[in-house]
């Protein structure tokens, strides 16, 4: 009996989700059918909640299955071990394809009530064909899911222990990483379907911005995050001391986190003076249609090679019809509707608008080059051009001058007033910060014996990080004055200044890493030492450990700096479940940088020396506060948007 | 003996004693691509074949090529792959032409818009508390 009812779950799975199906077709055509019945648009919120229910329950039963270590289910088979850590069993139900995309329904279904739940202000009609348009979104994630990549398929016959999860995965920050990552991707399905809705209406006005902005940000704020945790994981874990590579996959999230970032800004000058309607419309569409295409490119093997690809193609061919269906239907909707969108108010070269219109110059750009250069290849090898490679040279040559250029014109942005602004103003109250920029690029051209670029970066955060400052500075004198008490709150002031900040930061820490980064490799044995950036590092001993499902040689170091001495250990992991060994860094974070550690192999035909490779890596830790103020900027701003919607 | 220096070389890049030209092998490292794995520069990989590489990058900065004559050295040997910064010839032209195209559209789509808002007549007096 126990076991015939454990042996029904993944068909009950696979029948709750077939039911979520049917609810959001049900709601994308109720939601689209819209003929201004309040009923009408009621039943299709109501829908809205009962598929992101199945959606729940569905995704509940997959971790169950994983939970239970259900071998006879397809992915739990190919992706669990009985042996495996509890958190990584769970993590494990998203750890792989199939059930990736069942959380990619869930969040589309989840994003989906959620909007239904909350009307607000916006009017009936928007607020219905979004709800239709989102259902429709959900209703193609959910096909591609149960027709090509259904996570509850059976397996007969049965392993014994299942093949375990890819033991680089197996790690916390990874476990997190996917759903964030998901959010974010899919957060930008309420953007879209509120522009297509917007379209639909032939209308895009300030309320219907007061609608979009928060879903950016949402989708910002979990794209920037679990960014940030894919870096640190690459940092701590691929073991050579690197953050960011423009690999495919880091491009396949870049992109949407670029066109998320413009919409951002965007949406501002759409909600607080209606201009841009227009354009904030297109980057909603072209932000969801790169969240697709990112989910292609990780998704179907493509980018392994053209080849690789054309193995198996039905699943990457349904991502690109999906793709195609949601471009074809905004573009399409938007060459025919948008040219009837009123655009009322104009503005001067200096203003606020101004600045965010280069702002998302600079951004939009900077995902268009992003995108090229990462189908580049595939283009070229399917028109049969052989195999090239565009990697970091390309794309550091690129994108970094278009953010410089943001950057140098982003703290003015803030001091400008909307419509016509005084540029002399701007720049007298951005002296200070002018100044420490200047002091910072003549001291380091002066330092590194004139080198420019690393020069002009630590210029440019610092720039950042002080104009931010000295705006919140400028704003707490502002609001004691009566008359712009309603302006800004201090919290809104705050939320901005903190993701301007942020960026600062991230910035001094990529170019000091970058440009100052030091490496060696060594052999030692154990009771030798070696002098690495100011300091003595010594292997003490190396032994061997053993974890939950895997062995590891664990090598043990004395680090003695001038402030004292510390231990630090590194690991090379052997998985029982796969062949190549991963690597457990050991990193000494100090004020100047990490000291990172990693442990290679034995060196052969000495007896007990071991390969070491050692890094210093100045001011990495910037990279990562950076990203946290920024995620927290967002996050506040979100609190900011909710309050001032609470007080309205 | 060559048989153990090339062992060694493999699981450590032979770090040359001039630091300077240490820092244009590490610089080259990032920019040549593993030929056997997955998207990784000679740099990051602990594949056997990388070490090799990464050794190669050594010999020939010790023979005296500048980094030109490194990079032309690694693409006759294992094809245009090896480089990930692409070269710019038939193919690519237009990879490297994509920044200033789609900069040019976005400053004419910018200019236009300036264009169309100006035949708008719109006058720029600052509205009662709009700072």
């Amino acid at each position: 009996m126990e076991g015939r009812r454990q042996a029904m779950i993944a068909e009950i799975g696979a029948f709750v989700a077939a039911l979520a199906l049917a609810l959001s077709l049900a709601q994308g055509g109720l939601g689209l059918a819209y003929a201004n019945s309040e009923a009408r648009a009621a039943a299709a919120a109501a829908l809205a909640q009962a598929a992101a229910l199945c959606c729940a329950i569905a995704f509940a039963l997959l971790i169950t299955l994983f939970l239970q270590s259900d071998f006879t289910v397809a992915v739990v088979a190919a992706n669990s071990h009985i042996d495996k850590p509890l958190i990584y069993k769970i993590a494990g139900a998203w750890g792989n394809h199939e059930g990736s995309m069942l959380l990619w329904c869930f969040v589309s279904a989840l994003f989906g009530a959620i909007f239904a739940s909350v009307r607000g202000k916006q009017s009936l009609g928007l607020w219905s064909r979004t709800i239709g348009v989102q259902g429709l979104v959900t209703v193609g994630a959910l096909i591609y899911t149960l027709f090509l990549s259904n996570p509850f398929a059976r397996l007969d016959p049965a392993p014994f222990v299942g093949s375990g999860l890819n033991p680089l995965l197996q790690d916390p920050a990874l476990a997190v990483h996917p759903p964030l990552l998901y959010m974010g991707y899919v957060g930008m399905s309420v953007p879209f379907s509120l522009a297509l809705a917007a379209l639909i209406e032939g209308r895009a006005d300030q309320a219907w911005a007061r609608a979009l902005r928060p879903w950016t940000l949402i989708a910002w704020t979990c794209l920037t995050l679990g960014i940030g945790l894919g870096s640190y994981w690459a940092y701590y874990e691929l073991g050579w001391g690197g953050w960011w590579f423009w690999d495919p996959v880091e491009n396949a999230s870049f992109m949407p986190w670029l066109v998320a970032a413009a919409l951002v800004h965007s949406a501002i000058v759409t909600e607080r003076r209606g201009s841009l309607a227009s354009w904030t419309i297109l980057l909603a569409i072209m932000g969801f249609g790169l969240a697709l295409l990112g989910t292609f490119l990780v998704r179907s093997g493509v980018l392994t090679s053209v080849h690789a690809f054309a193995v198996d193609p039905k699943r990457g061919i349904a991502v690109l019809i999906l793709l195609g269906v949601a471009l074809g239907a905004g573009f399409g909707l938007y060459a025919w509707r948008a040219p009837k969108l009123a655009q009322p108010s104009g503005f001067a070269a200096v203003s606020r608008e101004s600045m965010l219109v280069w702002n998302n110059f600079g951004l939009a750009v900077a995902a268009g080059v992003v995108l090229i250069g990462t189908i580049y290849p595939l283009l070229v090898e399917a028109l049969g051009g052989g195999l090239i490679s565009v990697g970091p040279p390309f794309f550091n040559a690129t994108v970094a001058p278009l953010l410089a250029m943001l950057f140098l014109l982003l703290p003015l942005g803030p001091m400008l007033t909307w419509r016509v602004g005084d540029i002399r103003g701007a720049l007298l109250k951005l002296v200070p910060a002018i100044v420490l920029a200047l002091i910072t690029l003549i001291a380091t051209l002066v330092l590194t014996q004139w080198r420019a670029a690393p020069a002009l970066g630590l210029m440019l955060g610092v720039w950042l990080v002080a104009g931010g400052l000295r705006y919140v500075w400028t704003r707490s004198n502002v609001a004691r004055e009566a008359f712009c008490q309603d302006c800004y709150s201090p919290l809104a002031v705050w939320s901005m200044s903190l993701a301007h900040i942020g960026a600062g930061v991230l910035t001094l820490g990529a170019v000091a890493e970058t440009a100052f980064r030091t490496e060696t490799a060594v052999a030692l044995a154990p009771g030798e030492g070696v002098a690495f950036a100011g300091r003595r590092v010594t292997l003490l001993d190396v032994g061997s450990t053993e974890g939950p499902n895997y062995s590891a040689t664990r090598a043990n170091f004395r680090v003695d700096q001038t402030n004292g001495a510390s231990s630090v250990s590194a690991e090379r992991r052997y998985f029982t479940t796969s062949p190549m060994p991963t690597t457990e860094v050991g990193i000494l974070s100090g004020f100047d940088g990490d000291l990172y550690l990693a442990l290679g192999e034995q060196v052969r035909g000495s007896e007990g020396a071991w390969t070491v490779r050692l890094y210093h890596n100045p001011l990495v830790q910037f990279i990562f506060i950076g990203v946290i103020l920024m995620a927290l900027g967002g996050a506040l701003s979100l609190v900011s948007l909710a309050r001032k919607r609470a007080a309205a | 003996m060559s048989l153990v220096v090339l062992l060694l070389a493999a699981a450590t890049p032979a770090a040359i004693g001039d630091p300077a030209q240490e820092t244009r092998a590490q610089a080259l490292d990032l920019e040549i691509r593993c030929v056997q794995c997955e998207n990784e520069p000679i740099a990051q990989s602990t594949a056997e074949i990388a070490g090799d590489m990464r050794a190669l990058v050594r010999e020939r900065i010790a023979a005296g090529d500048s980094d030109e004559e490194i990079r032309a050295f690694f693409r006759r040997r294992y094809g245009d792959y090896v480089l990930f910064r692409p070269p710019f010839d038939a193919r690519t032209w237009a990879l490297w032409a994509a920044p200033l195209l789609l900069g040019g559209a976005g400053l004419a789509a910018i200019l236009a818009g300036r264009r169309r808002r100006r035949a708008a007549a719109v006058d720029f007096v600052p509205e009662e508390g709009e700072r």
